[in-house]
């Protein structure tokens, strides 16, 4: 009777373990998960300082600055998405993995909500009493940067792939994920508005809940499918 | 004549309308002859150059 | 039929069937625009509302249809380039993307010069069409400068090809998205088409212009990739031996 030499992990071990690595070398670098989360802060109170301190204008606008805010401290986290292994080697590896490629991505991507996204939505209700924003827009604002943030996380990973490696990826990954993003932007921020208003906010969170859906099937594959032509 | 030109007093939106969709189809044709023929006569003088 | 496809996908047959396919689209995108404009500008009654300026609609909607339907052309195209490893497809991708973006750039310049005297401003951030038509021009960018920064002509390709497709999935989300968000608002409805009902003399001239538009892209869509196929084929042997026979003949 013999045992096979090496044990294939099953796909949800392979994932818990993409998802590990990268929490544990994050772990080792704080500076990438935090520095997004200090932007996030300050952009949200550059605001403020440009258009004056009216209480109103700025509860008007708070939800947006919030979502506006987390779009661009996401996409600041986007770039060291893939970076990393691509300079050490180890994306050729994950390349050359017996494990399906869109698997290794989604844990990468899921890794990087983890460490980027969360981490925006347990700050947010800092600025967002900042602006004044009452408890009732401050739920929904939560609520929808959720599956937000995870959309964000997913379709930003798509054009990480498509950029690593680039000599002016930065600039790029911008110009490429930014329009993609706007059904996020516009429903999750126009969301908490409503919420504001009193209005019901279902409509909106179905909305981001199906996007995020929808984003969850597909993008995995699309990086997938960018990794392999960024790495040939 | 004139008044059919004018387009009520909306004739500048009108006209520029027009002539900015015709100057685009214009910059577009334009454009893409000029790739060709630039294309096909830098392949002429390579295949000269490999002849002489 | 399928060899005629698969006769199409071999560069040198594609060359040569569209240099006499071309001036037929040509022609008859142009005789067709000179009807829809003539017809547009002169014959069809004046909107009750809106006066002579809605004659607009004859050059604004047509490069609207054509900005999406250059990005349809663009994605499947890239598609069908990535699946199949057809290098024709990429280079109708990469010729569609041009022509999209200056078609985009036409509907969002006419669309504004229109809301000026319709609206008092030039731009209306609650119109839901302009707004999608802008971010699809930011589309069309991100295609643009994703290729040029990529070195590798085969790579440009097929990074490209998989930004295409994820944004043709995006871009009936983004109109969704934007329709709703700007009905939040209850403004006036902008730019009605023509009326309460649109008759005849309107409509015909509109027809006329977008399916001549459409023919006039063609054409344009066609001049373009013959010049990326030569491009891409610039040492075979079949451009060889054409170009010899060409300056011989």
């Amino acid at each position: 009777m013999t045992q096979p030499a090496v044990v294939t992990p099953g796909l949800f071990a392979t994932l818990v373990a993409v998802v590990r690595r990268d929490l544990l070398l994050a772990w080792q670098k704080p500076g990438d998960v935090l520095n997004p989360l200090f932007f996030f802060v300050i952009v949200s109170s550059l605001f403020p300082l440009a258009l004056g301190p009216d209480a109103d204008q700025l509860r008007a606008i708070g939800p947006g600055v919030v979502w506006v805010g987390a779009l661009l401290a996401a996409l600041l986290s986007l770039n060291s998405l893939f970076l990393g292994d691509f300079e050490d080697g180890s994306l050729e590896q994950l390349l050359l993995s017996p494990q399906p490629l869109p698997l290794i991505a989604l844990g990468k991507t899921l890794a990087h909500w983890l460490l980027a996204g969360l981490p925006l939505v347990v700050v947010s209700p800092l600025i967002a009493i900042s602006y004044d924003m009452q408890p009732a827009s401050l739920y929904a604002m939560m609520l929808t940067l959720v599956p937000g943030t995870l959309s964000l996380s997913l379709l930003g990973a798509v054009g990480a792939a498509l950029t690593v490696g680039l000599h002016r990826g930065n600039a790029l990954l911008g110009l490429l994920v930014l329009p993609l993003a706007m059904p996020v932007l516009i429903f999750g921020a126009r969301t908490v508005s409503l919420a504001a208003a009193g209005d019901s906010i279902s409509a909106g969170l179905y909305f981001l809940g199906a996007y995020c859906m929808l984003a969850l099937a597909l993008a995995p594959f699309a990086t997938a499918a960018a990794l392999r032509i960024s790495n040939e | 004549m004139i008044e059919k030109l004018a387009m009520g007093n909306y004739g500048l939106y009108v006209w520029s309308c027009y002539a900015l969709t015709l100057i685009v189809v214009l910059v577009c044709s334009v454009q893409a002859s000029r790739r060709h023929r630039a294309v096909y006569s830098d392949i002429m003088r390579r295949l000269k150059l490999k002849e002489s | 039929m399928w060899t005629f496809f698969h006769k199409l996908a071999s560069p040198p047959h594609f060359y040569r069937l569209s240099a006499r396919m071309m001036p037929w689209f040509a022609a008859s995108g142009i005789i067709l625009i000179l009807y829809g404009a003539v017809a547009g500008l002169f014959f069809a009654p004046a909107d009750y509302q809106q006066g002579d300026a809605f004659r607009i609609i004859y050059v604004h909607v047509p490069a609207a249809y054509l900005s999406m339907m250059a990005y349809m052309v663009m994605a499947i195209a890239a598609g069908i380039g990535l699946i199949w490893r057809m290098k024709l497809a990429h280079a109708v991708a990469a010729g569609a993307a041009p022509l999209g973006a200056w078609f985009t750039f036409l509907a969002l310049a006419t669309g504004s010069i229109w809301g000026r005297p319709m609206w008092g401003t030039w731009w209306e951030w609650g119109d839901p069409r302009l707004t999608s038509e802008l971010i699809l021009l930011f589309l069309y960018f991100g295609y643009m400068a994703l290729r040029s920064a990529i070195d590798d002509p085969a790579r440009a390709d097929r990074a490209s090809a998989v930004l295409a497709m994820v944004g043709a999935v995006n871009v009936p989300i983004i109109h969704f998205s934007v329709e709703w968000w700007s009905s939040l608002h209850q403004g006036p409805t902008i730019i009605r088409e023509g009326g309460p009902a649109i008759v005849a003399e309107m409509l015909y001239p509109l027809v006329g212009m977008i399916v001549g538009f459409s023919l006039l892209f063609g054409a344009l869509l066609l001049s373009r990739v013959r010049a990326e196929v030569l491009y891409r084929e610039r040492r075979a042997k079949w451009v060889r031996e054409m170009i010899e026979a060409g300056t011989r003949a």
